[in-house]
């Protein structure tokens, strides 16, 4: 079995973003691997250590930085790399998921993958979009939000969340494309000695308009803002004036 | 003053060439692999250390996990080559690591830098590859449990005075016996061998110490109580007790009478460790406080906004960033082999000062809450203190720095 895992290089879950023109602030901004991506990695790396997979392969659609992001996938354990390069940022402002779902069904043929993994959502523009336009690409079966897998009989079986629980989705045969959820795994810390391997390890670069596709974003993003301070609680004197504010002022009473 | 000119241009050029860039400020500036370890140590405190680093304090509790978690990471064997078992990285690697472990807990920094530098790093350099294979393969983390280990130089009655050692090795045939007690030993109670000076010929002063390795189940050796310690109190420190500890003549560190220069060589790396140490408290003594004063108001606005909470803040941000570059430099030059006995003490002084001055103005800038063991402010401000006293105090590092100074100014006409 084939692995490509998708890795996508976003702002760190930790910085408190700043809006500017429009957009998200990224200049002089902590970026990371986005923690939906790590889960994958880690799911694909768990995959070749259980011999289910032969070779796990990364990949990124970004600026140059893009290969510290890459390297700490393969410093996880993942064999090789592929940068898609491009400056467009991906955090929806220019490249948007059928974009980058078209780049991935590319390279997921040229690589003549059996699994994709992603993670669920990218914690930049939360639109969960990419896999599941991915699959309808390819053709693919798929599953979103995988909260177990299991490899089985050349097949999977994944355990996805559902607001009601969870449900068990068997692929007898593969290839198929599967979105991370958190309940996955937990990621590994990457060892010294791996850390060391991964500057050794192949990352090929291509550039993304070299495929032939339409970069263009095809949504227009017309307002970015940061959500409304939350404001002081008030105290009330008693049960009426409760009540009137409740009516009157928040509007949750009728 | 020629010379000295010409040993500066040397020393920059060794450093460009193995960093490409003159000099490395800032994290950002680390090369790749550096700056993957600082993500990954930096991350690995704050999941597994800071949340227990309370707890294992107040129950006086050895991290058992995290050191074992440690090991499985290579942080246990960093400088111990790939052919031994251990990662084989350098000593800017290690000073990274040790700031960032120590700033999810000191306790684990400490615990982290007497196994990798006190003992490992002279077993290491000075032993043959019989010792290596017995002393530091099981000790580097590559196998399946780890052994620690632990450095015996201090005795009751002197520390930083290394060449007045009274424990004594005795020859007996082709063994060893050594019979005295070594004092402030970290570790102790968890390791598994110790290397221990010993004076084979009082008369020679100094130049009669020599460097043995001694099983801790020995026969004849036995611990003394646990010190009840002001800080870093997840680690244990003890005496080391050696009543007629009989031990093989292949045990012996090095050669006969090179002990002093073993102990003096190890405590230079030593310092490069808590030199980390201290930037690893004073960041997590800014950590607190900045968040803090961000939050706290008072005469209703947030205490960051008076500027005496905020010429603090420079204060500490300053005495921390500048000891972290005297730190690096000391790691640099250690790692491109030249003598950097006085870049060490200068950084291992610096940072030391640096931890134990902003774990103060920590406490000062939370109040009340810097008083309470509710936050970790207190904790920082007792983990600081032993920075400035163990491997050499502050008053024996301005010592080796002026008289290094001396040295250099004497022998330049």
């Amino acid at each position: 079995m084939k692995v490509l895992v998708g890795v996508k290089r976003v702002v760190d879950y930790a910085v408190k973003v700043r809006v500017q023109n429009k957009s998200v602030d990224l200049n002089n901004v902590k970026m990371s691997l986005n923690p939906f991506c790590e889960i994958a990695v880690e799911e694909a790396v768990r995959l070749k250590e259980g011999k289910h997979a032969d070779e796990v392969v990364a990949m990124s659609i970004g600026p140059k930085q893009c290969t510290e992001t890459l390297r700490t996938a393969l410093a996880m354990g993942c064999d090789r790399a592929i940068h898609v390069t491009t400056d467009l940022r991906t955090d929806y402002m220019d490249l948007q998921p059928y974009a980058i779902a078209k780049i991935f069904e590319k390279v997921a043929e040229q690589e003549g993958t059996d699994l994709v993994l992603l993670g669920k959502q990218g914690i930049d523009s939360d639109c969960g979009q990419t896999g599941p336009m991915l699959a309808g690409f390819l053709g693919w079966p798929q599953v979103t939000f995988a909260a177990n897998l299991e490899a089985k009989d050349g097949g999977i079986q994944v355990e996805r969340e559902t607001d009601a629980g969870t449900e068990t989705i068997n692929i007898p045969s593969l290839p198929a494309v599967v979105t991370c959820d958190l309940r996955l795994n937990e990621p590994r810390y990457a060892t010294l000695p791996n850390i060391m391997k991964a500057k050794k390890k192949k990352v090929d670069t291509i550039a993304a308009d070299s495929f032939g596709i339409d970069l263009e974003a095809h949504n227009e993003v017309l307002e970015v803002f940061e959500p409304p301070q939350r404001q002081e609680g008030i105290m009330v004197d008693d049960i009426d004036q409760l009540v009137d504010k409740l009516k009157n002022e928040a509007g949750v009473l009728a | 003053m020629f010379s000295r000119l010409s040993t500066n241009l040397t020393r920059r050029v060794a450093l460009t060439a193995r960093y490409g860039c003159r000099s490395i400020t800032t994290h950002s500036q680390l090369p790749e692999e550096h700056k993957m370890i600082y993500d990954m140590c930096r991350k690995f405190a704050d999941e597994e250390l800071a949340p227990n680093a309370g707890e294992w304090d107040k129950k006086h509790e050895f991290p058992t996990d995290a050191i074992a978690q440690l090991a499985e990471l290579g942080l246990m064997g960093i400088n111990v080559p790939e052919s031994m078992g251990g990662v084989g990285l350098d000593a800017l690697s290690y000073a990274i690591v040790m700031e960032e472990i120590s700033r999810g807990c000191a306790s684990t920094g400490v615990i982290c830098s007497a196994h990798n530098s006190l003992y490992l790093y002279p077993v290491v350099e000075f032993g043959t590859p019989e010792q290596h294979e017995k002393w530091v393969t099981p000790f580097a983390g590559g196998s399946e449990s780890l052994q620690i280990g632990c450095f015996g130089l201090s005795e009751p009655g002197n520390g930083s005075d290394a060449g007045a050692a009274t424990t004594t090795a005795t020859r007996d045939g082709d063994d060893w016996i050594i019979n005295g007690t070594k004092a402030w030993i970290t570790n102790a109670y968890e390791a598994s061998a110790a290397v221990v000076f010993a004076t084979t010929d009082k008369s020679l002063k100094h130049k009669g110490i020599s460097a043995f390795i001694v099983p801790n189940d020995a026969e004849g050796f036995s611990l003394g109580a646990k010190e009840d310690k002001l800080g870093i109190r997840a680690s244990s420190t003890a005496n080391l007790i050696m009543e007629n500890v009989r031990i093989s003549g292949d045990n012996l560190l090095g050669e006969e009478g090179q002990g002093f220069k073993i102990a003096m060589q190890t405590l230079d790396g030593g310092r490069i460790g808590v030199a980390g140490q201290g930037l690893g408290i004073a960041s997590a003594a800014i950590d607190c406080a900045v968040n803090y004063a961000l939050e706290r108001t008072a005469f209703g606005k947030p205490i960051a906004n008076f500027q005496m909470i905020q010429h603090k803040i420079s204060e500490m941000v300053l005495a921390r960033d500048s000891a972290r570059l005297l730190t690096w430099r000391a790691a640099q030059m250690k790692d491109a082999g030249e003598n950097y006995t006085r870049e060490a003490a200068m950084a291992k002084l610096a940072a030391s000062e640096a931890a134990t001055m902003c774990a103060h103005q920590s406490i000062q800038i939370l109040g009340g809450m810097g008083y309470v063991t509710e936050m970790p402010a207190e904790r920082h401000y007792r983990d600081a203190r032993i920075t400035e006293i163990y491997e050499g105090t502050s008053e024996v590092q301005h010592l080796v720095i002026s008289n290094d100074v001396l040295k250099e100014y004497k022998s330049s006409y």
